[in-house]
Formats: structure tokens, C-alpha cells, sequence
């Protein structure tokens, strides 16, 4: 059916969206590499010269370096942690009959609608707050002292709005999953007597295995780039400095691009190593 | 489900899913209350739930301080304009790779995710000098190019695997009925596209309408979205929670709104197909 005619029309019509990513994905990619076997501080003398491999060294052994890493996977562990876990709980609880079921879902999956600063500033002030927030009201209504969330449990605190952000994604692809079980298994397993929790850990955990997979990939991708929510809370003190935050502050806060672009460097290696098993697993589902 | 469940379990799932449910919600719930109260009530202790002054003064310091309808605007531009670019380019790859597909589409669909995968800190300054170089920076103009390309590979995506769902033998009937190439796609395939189309335009609003990290860093006060705007709060003066309320409300009403008809989509769409 495909002949030369629409294979050539084919191409020309994939033309565009190809160009502009192939653009989208050099260009700056080729300019972050460039920067980072320079000395370049655009504040103070600009370009200063080739120094070979010396922001990637120095990157990685100022002392600002592995806490971040360690902020980083403390951040996305506890999220995914706290997301997969309650989001298969949620899941189960939400493939069950019940009256309001729609209702229920819309409330659960709001959340992820919302945009980050908002989440952000909303759980900061009007939570969080030491002395006028919801919390500090509950502590002391209860005879206990308020805590300082964002400062002394500052990370428990992030990984809180952020799990809050994401519970819904996972919840939702986890009850689509479910929802594909076939329900007459589950029967035959309960007609047998088998008691819930090992239905639970003999058809539903496998049946989920790959959703869950593609949770945890899609959202490690994410949280290791999340910005806004430190941004407008911490702004990346009280140890809430992530690798991330860390490259946007050389690079924008103090200006420093060569030892930034170094950073990137890192940042983008460690979300292609994510992204290879992602891909792998989205690649096989293009072939079925 | 076949499963005959008694109304006792029934009625238990119900109140636990429920109290759950409210939880979850209830931040947001929160705002929504806030943003009616006055600023005295708003940090009141107690707490006021629902008996208080329902006022609406909040909404209009808000838009009258702050300019709401600018960053409305803005964030409507971006948004929108992002989306109809990206589909516009996307709907003619998307279709060509769903029918006429050759040995490289599976590889340029994968190496088309990969550069959603690519950090955006990594690029962030080159991103930046571009954007001054050719005079981008806090134009909406500029934003709307990036976020089209940052949103392109899902809106390619997930046109595919709609398009692969429309089945290939109608277009082989057509032809035997002396169908040409114009009238097979204006009176054929669009008509069964559009369904896939306007999910796609859907889930990338509400994707271009929350993205904040390019929006906060190359938005200064003449193209700033909401997103940028709810930010600005972030360093307050006095009493401001019943207008950060009323702020971040408006924020995300529209969005909200749009985002309860697309949960469907949604996990499509953000799966790469690889959930439906």
C-alpha cells in the first residue's frame, strides 16, 4: 500500500516536527557542552578561556555537590516511596463498588491540576505556617508546640507537597491498570478460598508490575527536575538544595556557566540513564 | 463486576473512599473557603470552616493590585498558542507515522521521547542567551515556541496511537469507491481524528498552563503567566492569606475544570500509550 509516492510524502510531512526537536535538542545541548570546558563568568571578565575537564571536577568536589545528590534521591525516593505504595492502596480502594465512585475519583485526581507554585505556596502558608497555619492550629489544639515546618523538617516537608502533587498520576494509571484485571481470575481465586491479602500478592502486585514500572520511571524523570515547589518554599535552603536547584543557582544566582553547564552535564547523564529503561519498556509496547 | 458485594461493604467502602477522597482534596477546598473570608478570619484560631462572612472583596483587590487579567491573558496565549502550534506540526508527522509507517518509525518515535526526557537545568542557559541574542526573553512569543517544543513528542505520541486506531481497511474502501487522496482525508480520516485531536489539545493545555520552570525563568513583568504571578506571593506583605486565596483560586479554576474531563486522556497521554 505504501508506495515511493506516499513514502516521499510521508517523510516531507515528518519533516517539521523532526527539524525543530533535532534544533530543540542540539542547539543547546551542543552550547551547554561548549560552556563546560570554559571558565565563563558573565559578570565578572565573560569568556576566560578552555579549561578542560576542570568544571566537572570542581562540580563534583565542592562541598555543596553530594549533599545535594543526597537531597536529590531523599526527595524522589520518599516521593515514590509514599506515591506507589499509597497509590496502589488508593487504586484497590477505588476499583471496589461504592456509591459516588466519579465523584471520589474527580477529588483524588484534582491535585495534579494544580499548578506547582500554587500547591507550593499554599501548603507553605497556609499549612506550614509556624504561626498561622492549619497545622500549627491542630499541634496546639492538642497541647502541642508548633513546628517549624519548612525549616527544621524542611525535607519531610517537600517530599509532603510533592507527594501530595503526584499521589493522583499514580492513583489514576494504577486504577487503569487494575480496572484490565480480569475480574474472573480474582472470582476464581476468592471461589478457592483464597484469603485477600494473597489475592493481593499473587494476581493484583503482578498484574500491576508493569504499571507500577512506569510510574516510578515517568515519575523519577519528573521529580528530578522539580523546581517550582523548592523555588517558592525554601529556595533551596535548609538543606533543600537539589541537584537541580543546585545547577539553576551556579548558573543563574551566581553566574557561573562554565561550573552550571558542567552540572547540566551530570543532570542530563542521570536522566538518560533513567530514560534507557523507560524507552525500553514503552518500545516494547510499540512492537505489540 | 459481577461479584455480589453486600450494601454493609458498599456502604464501608463509600465512607472510607469518601473521608479519603476529602483529604486529598481538602487543600484545595481550604483555598477555595479562604478566598471568601476576610483577611482577619482568614488566620483566625479557631479555624472558620463555613460560618463566616462570605465577602467577595478578595477577588477584587486581587485583580485590581495585581493586574490578574494581564497574567490571564498571558497564560491563555501561552497555553493555547503553544498547543494549536504544536498539533498543527504534530497532526502531519503523527499521521504519516500511523499510515505509513517504515522500518525507522519506532525509532523516531523513541528518540521523539527522548528529548522530553533531556533536563531542562541542563540547557537552561543556553535557552537564556538565545532568548536575549534574539530579543525572546519575557515575550510571549518566546514561551510559546518553548513550550511547544517541550510538549511536542507527548502531542506527536499520543496523536499516534490515536491515529493507529483508526483501522487502515476504511481508507482501502474508500479508495475502491473512487475516493482521491483530498476527499480520503477531508471527508474520512479527519472526522474519526478529531476525538484523538481534541484529547491531545486537552491534557497539553493543562500541561503548557502548569509548566513552571521555563515560565518562571524567562518571564520578567511583561509575559509572565499565572504561573509566575502566584509566585510573586511567595514574599508577602501583612495580612495576604484570603488574597493569596482568591489568587491562587483563579489560578486554577480553569484548569481544574478542563482536567475533570481529561483524566482519561491523561493517562494516556502521559504514559506514551503505554497505559491505556
Amino acid at each position: 500500500m505504501a508506495t515511493q509516492h506516499s513514502r516521499s510524502a510521508a517523510r516531507i510531512m515528518m519533516a517539521p516536527a523532526v527539524i525543530l526537536l533535532l534544533g530543540w535538542m542540539l542547539v543547546p545541548l551542543t552550547m551547554t557542552l561548549y560552556f563546560s570546558f570554559k571558565k565563563y563568568l558573565p559578570l565578572r571578565g565573560g569568556d576566560l578561556g578552555w579549561v578542560g575537564f576542570d568544571n566537572y571536577v570542581r562540580f563534583v568536589s565542592s562541598s555543596t555537590f553530594w549533599p545535594s545528590v543526597q537531597t536529590t534521591l531523599i526527595i524522589v525516593g520518599g516521593v515514590l516511596l509514599i506515591t506507589v505504595i499509597l497509590g496502589v492502596l488508593l487504586a484497590i480502594l477505588l476499583d471496589q463498588p461504592m456509591w459516588g465512585q466519579g465523584v471520589v475519583r474527580i477529588l483524588v485526581i484534582a491535585p495534579f491540576f494544580v499548578m506547582p507554585t500554587v500547591s507550593a505556596l499554599v501548603w507553605k502558608n497556609m499549612f506550614m505556617d509556624p504561626v498561622n497555619g492549619l497545622f500549627a492550629h491542630l499541634w496546639q489544639a492538642f497541647g502541642a508546640q508548633p513546628v517549624e515546618w519548612l525549616s527544621n523538617a524542611s525535607l519531610f516537608s517537600i517530599i509532603l507537597i510533592v507527594s501530595w502533587q503526584w499521589l493522583p498520576f499514580a492513583t489514576l494509571i494504577l486504577l487503569t491498570a487494575i480496572q484490565s484485571l480480569d475480574s474472573e481470575q480474582l472470582e476464581a481465586a476468592e471461589m478457592d478460598g483464597a484469603p485477600p491479602l494473597s489475592r493481593f500478592a499473587h494476581i493484583i502486585l503482578p498484574h500491576l508490575a508493569r504499571a507500577i514500572t512506569i510510574v516510578v520511571l515517568i515519575q523519577t524523570i519528573f521529580l528530578l527536575a522539580i523546581f517550582a515547589e523548592i523555588f517558592v518554599t525554601t529556595g533551596g535552603s535548609f538543606g533543600t538544595r537539589t541537584l537541580t536547584y543546585l545547577i539553576y543557582q551556579r548558573v543563574l544566582e551566581s553566574q557561573n556557566v562554565g561550573l552550571g553547564s558542567a552540572g547540566g552535564v551530570y543532570a542530563i547523564i542521570l536522566a538518560n540513564i533513567v530514560a534507557i529503561f523507560l524507552m525500553r519498556i514503552v518500545g516494547k509496547n510499540l512492537d505489540a | 463486576m459481577a461479584r455480589a458485594v453486600t450494601t454493609r461493604r458498599k456502604a464501608f467502602n463509600t465512607l472510607l473512599a469518601w473521608s479519603i477522597g476529602l483529604l486529598i482534596f481538602f487543600p484545595i477546598l481550604w483555598t477555595i473557603l479562604t478566598s471568601f473570608k476576610t483577611e482577619a478570619q482568614a488566620i483566625s484560631d479557631p479555624p472558620l470552616f463555613l460560618f463566616f462572612d462570605w465577602t467577595l472583596e478578595n477577588y477584587a483587590v486581587v485583580q485590581e493590585r495585581s493586574d490578574y487579567t494581564r497574567f490571564l491573558w498571558n497564560s491563555i496565549i501561552i497555553a493555547g498558542g503553544s498547543t494549536v502550534l504544536g498539533i498543527l506540526i504534530a497532526v502531519p508527522a503523527a499521521w504519516s507515522m500511523a499510515f505509513v509507517p517504515s522500518k525507522r518509525t519506532k525509532d523516531i518515535l523513541l528518540w521523539m521521547l527522548s528529548t522530553k526526557m533531556l533536563p531542562a537545568v541542563g540547557v537552561l542557559y543556553p535557552i537564556y542567551i538565545l532568548f536575549i541574542e534574539l530579543g525572546l526573553l519575557d515575550t510571549r512569543l518566546g514561551l510559546t515556541i518553548v513550550l511547544m517544543l517541550i510538549n511536542l513528542p507527548i502531542i506527536v505520541w499520543m496523536l499516534y496511537t490515536y491515529f493507529k486506531e483508526i483501522p487502515g481497511e476504511i481508507l482501502e474502501a474508500a479508495r475502491m469507491d473512487g475516493a482521491g487522496l483530498k476527499e480520503e482525508i477531508l471527508f474520512i480520516l479527519t472526522p474519526m481524528a478529531i476525538p484523538g485531536i481534541a484529547s491531545t489539545f486537552l491534557l497539553n493545555i493543562i500541561l503548557a498552563w502548569n509548566e513552571a520552570f521555563w515560565t518562571l525563568n524567562l518571564t520578567a513583568a511583561k509575559a509572565a503567566p499565572l504561573t509566575a504571578f502566584i509566585a510573586s506571593y511567595s514574599s508577602p506583605e501583612g495580612l495576604f492569606y484570603a488574597k493569596l486565596s482568591a489568587a491562587a483560586t483563579m489560578a486554577i479554576a480553569p484548569i481544574l475544570i478542563l482536567g475533570w474531563f481529561s483524566q482519561k486522556q491523561l493517562v494516556r497521554g502521559l504514559t506514551f500509550g503505554a497505559v491505556k
